[in-house]
């Protein structure tokens, strides 16, 4: 257990001092507060857009730490052999794969909470700007619900680092798990048209293939409560638990799975 | 107890995408190296060197065989807290120092929050890294990350060592520290186990070594059995004498060279007698400037025994013929 907090701790030191995600959140808070000026050009809906657009930075921007840096996570140790000197250590091969997981997780989490304050912040000074007629819009302007938004942003990208370790631990190319990982979350958006396929095709087959990948690949869209939030339409409780609970056992699957290859691989 | 042995330790890959063919990385080594040895494990590139010690630290799997350290099968975990590993052409963590590497991995060892600083910085002291200690080491040169690794394989005071080419990519001081460094390892009775392609380091370092070529051992045991101390003729380097005087007092057909202004190397067959070539340079008026035995060396034997290994290159298993390099 306490290997498994070390190699977390490393993963989170050296994943923030990486400059490629200095520059992808740099990027975000920047399309963050330019939001503010998007915002400006359209009537009335300056604050929608401004929140709908920190949310959506948020999550792309998450997603994209997730997967080039989640893939990095193993790839990138095996491509460069420093996962020799590590595993040579007094560490067993599942510490070394749940440690770097969560030691992602923590890195995604510390970037999500920056972006969260630089949103927060912008909607902070939408308000202040505002004329004192408005301060009464429903939903408000500074509204604590959006933290729903962003939880169920953190719950994806946690799955999301968990298919990215699962593909890098048989894959030796960086590249090749990151793409994997990308059509996997791409195809995770359809999740209800791959369920309702049968309504579009008529081949038997094809219709049990939709279904058969809806059961099989992570539902990401099940985790997408950004409309809801922003227009301040109630997300039941329920299905927050439930959904977050299906975050945890498909990533909870994904990791077993990746411990199991990465236990037997051969480091040629 | 052995500090490490193995027993019909085997290693197959499978080679091709399209059509997998089964490609012998070792076959069947048997090695037993005792505590307090320092151990070279010698052979070409691709003799099987690497994938042995890879195999030692289970970073790959043996296709038959067994392999222990310290009585203790090598997957162990409670075993690698008494061992340190260099790897080949070590490579470690871009955006940290040099410290921060190796307070994570004495973290891994188990060693004590209290007491990581002053062991990394013994450390680091050990193999000289200095103020360097703080930088990145994205902006380490090779020679230094090889130091580093070097480091990060004593950081646990290890019984048994095992370093991968522990000379490549160091200039001469940075190689002669390294022998430094493992003859006081020898003198602590630390095991010393390093795979080498340079010889000289082997035969100045090592009380035993082992040879493979093409993933056989070929011959293993005493680097002084190996190499017997026969003379097989004299290396002079001699000033003052004209290349004719020469002629007075070595035989015929000794190569006779002249290598600077005035400055002549002399090889002399052991057939020859020293004594009296010696005292003819005298009595000419040449000086010597210096004398030297040849004898057969560690590489002599090497090489030999290399040659007669006699599995073509691209070796298979028995029953297949096609070659897989």
């Amino acid at each position: 257990m306490r290997s498994i907090l070390h190699v977390a701790t490393h993963v989170f030191r050296d994943s923030v001092r990486d400059k490629v995600l200095y520059s992808i959140v740099a990027f975000a808070v920047i399309l963050m507060v330019s939001s503010f000026l998007i915002g400006q050009l359209t009537a009335g809906q300056d604050v929608k857009i401004i929140k709908d657009l920190g949310l959506a930075a948020m999550s792309l921007f998450g997603l994209f730490i997730a997967i080039f840096i989640g893939v990095g996570l193993v790839s990138r140790e095996i491509e460069r052999r420093s996962i020799y000197a590590v595993l040579a250590k007094p560490i067993r091969r599942h510490e070394f794969v749940i440690g770097k997981y969560l030691g992602l997780v923590g890195t995604l989490l510390a970037n999500l909470a920056v972006m969260a304050v630089a949103y927060y912040v912008v909607l902070e000074y939408m308000r202040f700007v505002m004329p004192p007629g408005q301060f009464k819009i429903t939903p408000p302007v500074v509204d604590p619900k959006l933290l729903i938004g962003i939880g169920m942003i953190a719950a994806e990208l946690a799955l999301v680092t968990a298919v990215a370790l699962f593909w890098s631990t048989f894959s030796s190319s960086a590249m090749l798990s990151a793409a994997l990982t990308a059509g996997m979350w791409v195809a995770g958006q359809f999740g209800a048209d791959l369920r309702n396929f049968d309504q579009v095709v008529k081949s038997p087959v094809a219709a049990g293939i939709g279904r058969a990948l809806y059961y099989l690949l992570p539902n990401f869209a099940a985790f997408d409560v950004k409309s809801q939030v922003v227009h301040g339409v109630p997300v039941a409780g329920g299905y927050i638990a439930v959904t977050l609970l299906y975050g945890a056992v498909y990533a909870a699957m994904l990791l077993t799975a990746s411990v199991f290859i990465f236990s037997r691989r051969d480091f040629k | 107890m052995d500090a490490i042995r193995t027993e019909e330790l085997t290693k197959h890959y499978s080679v091709g995408f399209w059509r997998p063919r089964p490609y012998v990385a070792l076959d069947r080594l048997d090695l037993q190296v005792s505590q307090g040895e320092v151990f070279g494990f010698l052979g070409p590139n691709g003799a099987g060197k690497t994938t042995t010690l890879k195999l030692l630290m289970q970073l790959i799997f043996p296709s038959s065989g067994r392999a222990e350290i310290l009585g203790r099968p090598v997957g162990d975990v409670a075993v690698r807290r008494r061992i340190g590993y260099l790897p080949e052409n070590p490579f470690f963590y871009d955006n940290l120092t040099a410290e921060e590497l190796l307070t994570y991995f004495a973290a891994l060892f188990g060693c004590p929050s209290s007491a990581r600083a002053a062991r990394v910085s013994r450390m680091l002291d050990e193999v000289g890294i200095g103020a360097e200690r703080r930088f990145q080491l994205r902006k380490y040169s090779k020679g230094m990350l090889q130091r580093v690794g070097l480091a990060q394989a004593l950081l646990n005071d290890p019984e048994v060592v095992f370093l991968d080419e522990p000379m490549s990519g160091l200039d001469p001081i940075g190689r002669r520290e390294v022998r430094d460094i493992i003859l006081r390892l020898r003198d602590r009775g630390t095991t010393v186990f390093f795979s080498s392609h340079i010889l000289g380091d082997a035969e100045t370092l090592c009380s035993r070594v082992a040879i493979v070529a093409q993933g056989k051992l070929v011959a293993s045991g005493r680097v002084a059995e190996m190499v017997p101390f026969r003379i097989r003729g004299w290396d002079l380097v001699v000033t003052g004498l004209v290349r004719d005087q020469f002629d007075q007092f070595v035989p015929g057909g000794t190569s006779v060279r002249e290598i600077a202004d005035g400055r002549y190397h002399v090889v002399l067959p052991e057939t020859a007698a020293l004594d009296s070539s010696l005292s003819r340079i005298t009595a000419l008026g040449g000086q010597l400037v210096s004398v030297n035995p040849i004898r057969d060396t560690l590489e002599d034997f090497f090489v030999a025994r290399v040659r007669q290994t006699d599995v073509p290159v691209g070796r298979t298993l028995s029953g297949s013929s096609n070659e897989v390099r």
